[in-house]
């Protein structure tokens, strides 16, 4: 009964569904690209740094405990309201656990592997790319996955400081006690997060190298 | 080919000096074994040929050329290195592996395929067989083969092995250490060798060079060592079994006696040692053996006595 009014709900409102969703695809894939492009670099920066790397965990895993919603809070006095402030918290919410798993995939690589890659005469620069980076994939990626999931379903958040996106749904929802509405944000944007936890699950598998992957 | 003067290492932290003024001459195309009880220094001397580990006094050639004066990088690839985990990279296929110095060093794809192929068989992988096939599938045994092809792709003059059979089983690690001598004999490599296996030293070195607490306590050739410690440390450290090790150093061939009347029932191949013709006399409760050349005919026969003459030669008393 309730998904039926939700479904009728949609298909009254077409056009703000469409942009609510496409707003909420945008700005988790935005904040998970950026966070990539800035967790995996620093980890490799870290590579060779121990004491730093074990620094830059610390304060990862600081990061992580930190709840979505206290995020979003603390980045509205600074940046104010709408999609750059939203984009903005969903980089720092995705940026632990890629530079977590980026730093750890790289310190677990075997140290003889390194010693056998620099004996034979690769600089260092080569031992990264052609030995260390390749090995680390599987667990970067599986960091990359579990950033997605979270991006995914804390961009339901974004709504509370006008980021847009299907929380715009729940958010209503919720102010108007109107339950068939708030399933109109709260299930696609479950079935996001759902699918994206596939789509990098298979990314990762795919990305593993041949001689690696577990038959 | 190699010549270490001087060598000082001290690790930070370190209480002592990992190498102590170590002077060594590798002379071209023989093996040097660098064999000591662990700490001795002798892994820390084989990674400053490389500067995988830097020294901090003394000096090393390699060819006439100063490490010190060399671009690390392409000194490395000037040398082979081999170690005991092998450390094939898990994401490459067995060609790739073998191909990575020649990648470094940019030889086009054909030479590369040529040159991994014709590795393969010389360390007994068949290349249509392995060619493609990724280290995990392999067992130790076949690892550390690839680990020695990949270390001679570029055919280095200079080979650095730190303990490549260490990991093995007993009957994998005697069959790639024979397999080893024979693809050795035919390239002619300065090799320094490190184990920590007396027998496999013994086997395999041209000399051998007895580190202690970072210094060389005795460097010789193995009969010399068997037969002239130079201490009790040497001493102990080859083993109380010295004569049977000197027989095992022996090939029956030297021994031969003119056959009798009568020919020995039990025989030997020519190429077996005095210590395996031993064990077999003591088997069979003989006292001669005919020893047999590669086409099964007697070239003479070996005799108890004739083993004695050689133990004897070994044992102190005798030696001075």
């Amino acid at each position: 009964m309730l998904l039926v009014e939700a479904w009728q709900f949609i298909l009254a409102h077409p056009g703000r569904f469409a942009v609510a969703l496409t707003t909420h695809v945008a700005l988790s894939a935005a904040a998970l690209g950026l966070a990539v492009a800035m967790a995996v670099p620093v980890g490799v920066l870290l590579a060779n740094r121990r004491r730093a790397m074990l620094l830059a965990i610390t304060a990862a895993n600081v990061g992580r405990t930190l709840p979505s919603l206290a995020v979003l809070a603390l980045v509205m006095p600074l940046l104010g309201t709408g999609f750059v402030p939203a984009l903005f918290a969903l980089t720092l919410l995705a940026l632990p656990p890629i530079l977590i798993n980026t730093c750890t995939a790289l310190r677990q690589v075997d140290a003889d592997l390194v010693d056998a890659a620099r004996g034979m005469g690769m600089t260092r620069a080569q031992v990264m790319r052609q030995v260390e980076l390749p090995v680390a994939i599987p667990v970067i990626f599986a960091g990359i996955r579990t950033a997605s999931v979270q991006v995914v379903s804390g961009a339901v958040l974004a709504a509370y400081i006008g980021g847009g996106g299907l929380g715009d749904f729940i958010t209503a929802g919720i102010a108007m006690m109107a339950l068939p509405q708030l399933l109109v944000g709260a299930i696609p944007a479950t079935l996001l997060a759902l699918g994206a936890d596939r789509l990098f699950g298979w990314l990762q598998r795919m990305l593993t190298p041949v001689g690696m992957r577990v038959r | 080919m190699i010549e270490i003067r001087g060598l000082v290492k001290q690790f930070p932290g370190a209480a002592h000096p990992a190498v102590d003024h170590l002077t060594l001459a590798v002379p071209e195309g023989s093996v040097c074994v660098l064999i000591g009880p662990s700490g001795c220094g002798k892994t820390t001397t084989m990674r400053m040929i490389n500067r995988l580990v830097e020294p901090d006094a003394g000096s090393i050639s390699v060819g006439g050329r100063n490490v010190m004066d060399v671009d690390p990088v392409g000194l490395r690839r000037s040398i082979g290195y081999v170690i005991q985990q092998v450390g094939l990279f898990p994401h490459w296929t067995i060609a790739d592996n073998i191909a990575t110095v020649p990648k470094l060093l940019g030889w086009d794809e054909g030479r590369i395929a040529t040159r991994v192929d014709e590795l393969l068989e010389l360390v007994g992988l068949a290349p249509a067989t392995f060619h493609s096939r990724f280290p995990r599938e392999l067992s130790g045994g076949q690892k550390q083969r690839v680990g020695v092809a990949r270390a001679l792709a570029a055919d280095p003059p200079v080979m650095l092995m730190d303990e490549p059979f260490g990991a093995l089983d007993p009957i994998s690690r005697a069959r790639l250490q024979d397999e080893f001598l024979r693809i050795l004999r035919g390239l002619r490599k300065t090799i320094v060798f490190v184990t920590h296996d007396i027998d496999e030293a013994l086997k395999l070195g041209d000399r051998i060079a007895i580190l202690r607490d970072g210094a060389l306590v005795q460097y010789d050739t193995p009969e010399d060592i068997l037969a002239r410690p130079a201490d009790a440390f040497v001493e102990s450290f080859v083993g109380s079994d010295r004569a049977l090790k000197r027989l095992g150093l022996i090939v029956a061939e030297v021994s031969l006696e003119t056959a009798g009347a009568a020919a020995p029932s039990l025989s030997i191949p020519a190429q077996a040692t005095l210590r395996d013709a031993l064990a077999r006399m003591l088997e069979g409760g003989v006292d001669s053996l005919a020893v047999t050349g590669a086409n099964g005919a007697m070239l003479g026969i070996l005799t108890m006595s004739g083993i004695r003459r050689h133990a004897r030669a070994v044992t102190p008393d005798s030696s001075q």
